[in-house]
């Protein structure tokens, strides 16, 4: 139970190669190849069904890839427990009796180890957390009591209370509103300042392009991954999203992108 | 009152079947939050009936003798709970279709085995519905000591089952070993249908397991709290229903259940948190 994998430096903390998932002969990923560099911020975009739950799940070391290899600083994402998985807030169950605090120090588990309690250095660490996303003071709170952003800075401040490296936020921004999305992109600011990777999926496609360092377009195959101008270009907007999407040509080349979307994720068998 | 209190006390088998009342009721209730919390109520009360042929076939092994009945249900409850889970898992039918078959067919396997001594009757209800006044001072202590060692795991495993139970996700990238943890709680839930087996029998078990912990879902927002106050609701239950059914002349196992289930009814209309007669 919770191994502590060393990390070489040298290497990129993700190298995703030639990776592919199948589910009963469906591709979900196609021959994906990438790697990330220590404290980039990058944008996962691409329609429903589009594999970024699945690409995040065997990131994680949660799920076998069918073929390819991933490697997180230098080893097997199973053999790290500094990768932090933001779930959507819809997969989550709001009425277990829990409070902030205690769904924070789940993420401590691994750092205590087993048959260990919490110790005050453990608390500490969970206020800390609870510091840096700014809701130390709903700590006792339910966690049914909180708003939808304020549950998404739970699972931001458990996922640093892991001490994670590798963050992985699936949809953190789906149906929140405008001011709440904003208060989350800017703790990803304060993520970056920690030196913390992060990937987030995303459906806006504005957002992708203004927060992020880089962009990937993904449709089962990865069909970009670079600067947002590079990647968010039409005709591979078009190849990924066919005709699910409508282009709005808005002060000149500024795009918005509708993708009958923002139900239910994919759905994968885990 | 304190006479009608003590009265019941001055008879060896109502200390003893106290005894094991409260056991049964606090390691049920204990083992019961994490039931509720995952919704497994069927899978436990499939477990408890499952458990019938393998008490059936000791019975009849050992010739109507009631002492190594408890290995029997022990062994037979802890086969079925990892079968039960490794079938679900793997069966291209649906997790409770899969219980359902099992869970009707083993318990008819049971009835068939009883059916063949001719004191059917009277011992198939004693499977069904337990004998909590028949509990000896040996089956005591194995109540005691299982139920101990399922209470000492719940508290040892506590950060890990929680986290499982709340983010399974979570507990796999935390690198803890999510098949062995959910195999380790299959087991624990059928250590305690074996110890309850005697005191409210196969067919009420299920009630030990989720009631008093439903009840105290109902009442708080912590883990650790719902589980203290599931215990003790659990453990009232059964001093209660033991004294009802001294008095009333009630069948213990049906006065114990019903008991937890008037809590229960009483909480989900009275709860000042959300009852349903103070939302208005």
């Amino acid at each position: 139970m919770y191994p502590h994998s060393h990390h070489q430096t040298d290497e990129p903390i993700l190298d995703v190669r030639n990776l592919s998932v199948r589910y009963d002969g469906r591709a979900a990923l196609d021959d994906v190849t990438f790697h990330l560099h220590a404290g980039e911020r990058v944008a996962v975009v691409g329609p429903n069904g589009a594999g970024k739950s699945t690409l995040f799940k065997v990131v994680a070391g949660v799920l076998t890839p069918t073929s390819g290899t991933v490697t997180v600083s230098g080893s097997r994402p199973a053999a790290h427990v500094c990768i932090g998985y933001v779930p959507q807030r819809s997969h989550v169950d709001w009425n277990f009796p829990v409070s902030v605090a205690d769904v924070v120090m789940m993420g401590r588990s691994a750092v205590m180890g087993a048959f260990r309690w919490p110790t005050k250095r453990d608390w500490d660490f969970v206020q800390n957390a609870l510091d840096t996303v700014e809701i130390r003071d709903l700590a006792k709170r339910q966690i049914s009591e909180l708003s939808g952003g304020q549950q998404q800075r739970m699972f931001i401040a458990r996922a640093l209370a892991q001490q994670a490296e590798l963050m992985l936020m699936d949809e953190p921004l789906t149906g929140l509103d405008l001011p709440a999305q904003e208060g989350i992109l800017n703790l990803l600011d304060k993520l970056q300042q920690q030196h913390v990777t992060v990937m987030v999926a995303t459906h806006d496609l504005d957002q992708a392009e203004k927060y992020f360092d880089r962009v990937m377009l993904l449709n089962h195959k990865l069909l970009g991954f670079g600067a947002s101008q590079e990647v968010l270009k039409p005709e591979r907007l078009i190849q990924a999203y066919g005709n699910r999407m409508r282009l709005v040509d808005a002060n000149g080349n500024l795009m918005t992108l509708d993708d009958s979307c923002c139900g239910e994720e994919e759905h994968e068998h885990v | 009152m304190f006479n009608w209190l003590l009265e019941p006390l001055s008879y060896p088998f109502m200390l003893r079947g106290l005894a094991a009342g409260v056991l049964v009721g606090i390691v049920g209730a204990v083992v019961g939050t994490y039931v509720v919390l995952r919704g497994m109520a069927f899978f436990g009360d499939a477990l408890a009936h499952t458990v019938l042929p393998g008490v059936a076939l000791g019975y009849l092994v050992s010739g109507g003798e009631r002492g190594t009945l408890f290995w029997w249900a022990l062994g037979t409850a802890v086969l079925a709970s990892l079968g039960i889970g490794a079938i679900s898992k793997n069966a291209r039918i649906k997790e409770d279709t899969a219980i359902g078959i099992i869970f009707a067919g083993m318990f008819a396997l049971g009835i068939a085995i009883i059916s063949t001594v001719r004191s059917y009757a009277v011992d198939l209800s004693h499977f069904l519905f337990g004998d909590v006044l028949g509990v000896t001072n040996r089956d005591l202590v194995l109540t005691a000591i299982f139920g101990g060692i399922v209470l000492l795991l719940v508290f040892i495993f506590y950060k890990e089952f929680l986290t499982l139970s709340f983010d399974p996700v979570l507990a796999a990238t935390l690198r803890m070993p999510v098949g062995l943890l959910n195999n380790l709680l299959l087991a624990m839930i059928a250590v305690t249908v074996a110890v309850s087996m005697q005191t409210v029998g196969v067919a009420l078990m299920v009630a030990m397991l989720v009631t008093p912990a439903a009840t105290a879902y109902l009442l708080t927002r912590r883990l650790w709290k719902m589980m203290m106050l599931a215990a003790f609701i659990g453990a009232s239950s059964s001093v209660i229903g033991l004294y009802l059914s001294f008095y009333l002349n009630i069948a213990s196992g049906a006065a114990i259940v019903l008991t937890a289930t008037a809590v229960f009814i009483a909480v989900f209309l009275l709860n000042p948190r959300q009852g349903v007669l103070r939302r208005g």
